[in-house]
């Protein structure tokens, strides 16, 4: 009796966030999923139910090209964030002792920002009269302004990286502050030098933050449009772009909710696999 | 104290945290094969020395000689010690198997030899169904085996333990301090022990040091640390101890006649600190050497009247608490319920205390 009335006091504090849920996410994805059967007939809609959207999407080279692209940009950013936070989440979680939290809000502080003024910053770094070429050029390194720092996958890359870098400092700095100390004690005092520890001891038990920050990171910029439609060029469109455009200039619905679904399953297969081989590999590096 | 060619050799080491000294001038020797404890209430130092014998702990000045060999700049993963940790720091990730055999990754053993090794570790712990448990299914006593078992199994020449029985429940408690010293007979393997409670001390150790302060007091048999303290804060550190102030009349070869407030006259036995007749000096006696009686005792050496102040029963044995003239204290009476309960229940009665010289502890710092 009174667990049934705890369980029940418990969804009734559930209520408003899950009216919020079902208002905000399933109601619209459902309608997503409706749309991308649709077919676009002017202005309006033809409802019925058609795979000719999904059908146009696998004949198409250019949109499994764009989505091939975008996962690989993103993971690149994901994989370039999480191995340049890694060790600044380490250097807090051990090496810091006092004001934790102020460094903690420092490495944040981008985040203060609007991200559309972060992507206007890198665009003034990369440019073709950036930071970074006016400095190389007056230093002498170089005689021309360097063109594939802007407008290419690589100003992608790096800005996304950097706009997402508070995700990935967040959780892996938790997961190692996490650690008991005297674990690393002991690892030592059983013989292990301070390589051997941390591959065998830090880097498992703080893989949990490091999955997280990586799941975290990976799925938001693999849908991104803003930084690649500033900073990307004719190269560095992604499929966020295309989607976009579908929903805009295209005018083809439809085809955007039948894209912006294939995207969404491609993540999740992928995101999938990412969580089931690190828990493989976590069982095998011990 | 000092000996030569000692196992483990401290020597004038000091420790400093910033501007607080945690080890002040320690020296000591440990034998081989030894269970040697570090006693003492928090904070006195006892821990850092262990930590500094691990390697943990950079020693400040001074020298450790762990088999001959000085251990400064060693460091830890290089030392010929293991250390079994307070909370046990069983790694959560492993499985019991991979816990205990941890550190022989170094030693470049086969499959199989390993897995030999660790099968025998887990009989020796008696925990032979275990191997595949993971470390987050297991009991607080549990734990302390494969703690132990983790370290014994690299074959240390110094087996530390810090606090290991402190999280466990008092039954088991008492059952691993069994189990502990059965198995430090076992593989000879010398055991430095770290503990606050002395019982515990006096149940395993062959040696105790008492430390206070990050001094050492008096390292010595739990015997003599009991029945001969060196001075007051050991004699009431460790058990129950009455003190009494007095005044030294006459020393003769093996005995001095001293007036002890309240207690009148005594001759005390022949004792470790020198004495000059006019000196002020701390006497103790230990509860339990008090013979309690209604009546005056005939025949006896030493015999004092009192009041019965308060009085406890505590099944085996009661404890009492009697008043006399000229000792602000009153004197703690412990005896043994051999045949009757122990009479606690009638209070203010006049008793008499008798007691041997024997008994009689004389502590120089008054």
């Amino acid at each position: 009796m009174l667990q049934k009335s705890e369980t029940l006091r418990g969804y009734s504090l559930l209520t408003p966030t899950l009216i919020i849920m079902a208002i905000g996410i399933l109601v619209p994805f459902g309608i997503l999923i409706a749309m991308s059967f649709w077919t676009q007939v002017g202005f309006g809609f033809d409802l019925t139910p058609t795979v000719a959207n999904y059908e146009m999407a696998a004949d198409r080279p250019i949109y499994g090209a764009l989505i091939k692209r975008s996962l690989w940009m993103s993971g690149m950013a994901t994989i370039a964030t999480v191995l340049l936070c890694y060790p600044m989440a380490y250097f807090v979680a051990f090496h810091v002792h006092r004001n934790k939290m102020m460094w903690i809000v420092l490495m944040t502080l981008p985040f203060w920002t609007s991200y559309l003024l972060r992507v206007f910053a890198w665009k003034v770094v990369l440019g073709y009269d950036g930071v970074i070429n006016s400095a190389l050029l007056s230093v002498g390194l170089i005689d021309a302004p360097l063109e594939f720092l802007l407008y290419s996958q690589t100003a992608v890359i790096i800005t996304l990286a950097h706009a997402w870098a508070a995700f990935a400092i967040l959780p892996m700095y938790v997961s190692l502050e996490k650690i008991d100390r005297s674990l690393l004690e002991a690892a030592t005092d059983l013989g292990d030098g301070p390589v051997m520890r941390f591959f065998r001891i830090t880097l498992p038990l703080s893989l949990p933050g490091v999955i997280s920050a990586t799941l975290l990171i990976f799925i938001p910029t693999t849908g991104d449009y803003i930084t690649p439609a500033l900073l990307g060029g004719p190269d560095g469109i992604m499929i966020g772009n295309l989607i976009q455009k579908q929903f805009g200039a295209v005018n083809n619905w439809p085809m955007g909710a039948a894209l912006a679904i294939i995207l969404m399953l491609s993540i999740a297969a992928i995101a999938l696999g990412f969580m089931f081989s690190t828990m493989f590999v976590r069982r095998r590096i011990t | 104290m000092t000996q030569e060619n000692a196992f483990i050799s401290i020597r004038n080491v000091n420790k400093f945290f910033g501007k607080f000294q945690a080890i002040n001038d320690v020296s000591m020797d440990i034998d081989h094969g030894e269970f040697f404890s570090l006693l003492g209430s928090s904070g006195c130092g006892k821990t850092t020395l262990l930590r500094m014998l691990a390697g943990f702990e950079s020693v400040s000045s001074g020298e450790i000689y762990i088999d001959g060999q000085p251990m400064s700049g060693v460091p830890p993963h290089h030392r010929p010690v293991n250390m079994v940790f307070q909370n046990y720091a069983i790694f959560p990730h492993l499985n019991v198997r991979d816990n205990i055999a941890y550190g022989l990754r170094r030693q470049k053993l086969s499959r199989a030899k390993r897995r030999e090794m660790v099968d025998e570790m887990l009989e020796l712990i008696k925990l032979p169904e275990y191997g595949d448990r993971k470390a987050t299914q297991l009991s607080g006593g549990q734990r302390q085996r494969i703690a132990l078992a983790r370290a014994l199994i690299l074959k240390p020449k110094v087996l530390l333990l810090d606090e290991p029985l402190g999280a466990l429940d008092k039954q088991l408690r008492e059952q691993m301090q069994l189990e502990l010293r059965a198995l430090q007979r076992t593989v000879g393997i010398t055991f430095v022990f770290v503990t606050h409670d002395q019982e515990e001390a006096l149940t395993l150790s062959d040696r105790i040091a008492v430390m206070s302060d990050g001094r050492d007091l008096q390292v010595d048999t739990p015997t003599r640390l009991y029945e001969s303290p060196v001075n007051r804060e050991v004699a009431s550190f460790i058990g129950t101890m009455n003190f009494f102030d007095g005044t030294v009349k006459s020393v003769g070869s093996d005995t001095a006649v001293i007036n002890v407030d309240g207690l009148g006259e005594i001759t005390a036995p022949a004792c470790t600190v020198s004495l000059l007749a006019g000196d002020r000096i701390n006497v103790a006696i230990r509860p339990e050497k008090f013979l309690l009686t209604d009546q005056k005792p005939e025949g006896v050496q030493n015999c004092v009247k009192g009041h019965l102040d308060n009085a406890a029963y505590l099944g085996e044995r009661s404890h009492y608490y009697v008043s006399v003239e000229g000792i602000s204290q009153p004197v703690a009476v412990s005896a043994q319920n051999q045949s009757r309960a122990g009479g606690t229940e009638d209070r203010k009665r006049p008793v008499w205390l008798s007691w041997d010289n024997a008994a009689i502890v004389v502590l120089k710092d008054a």
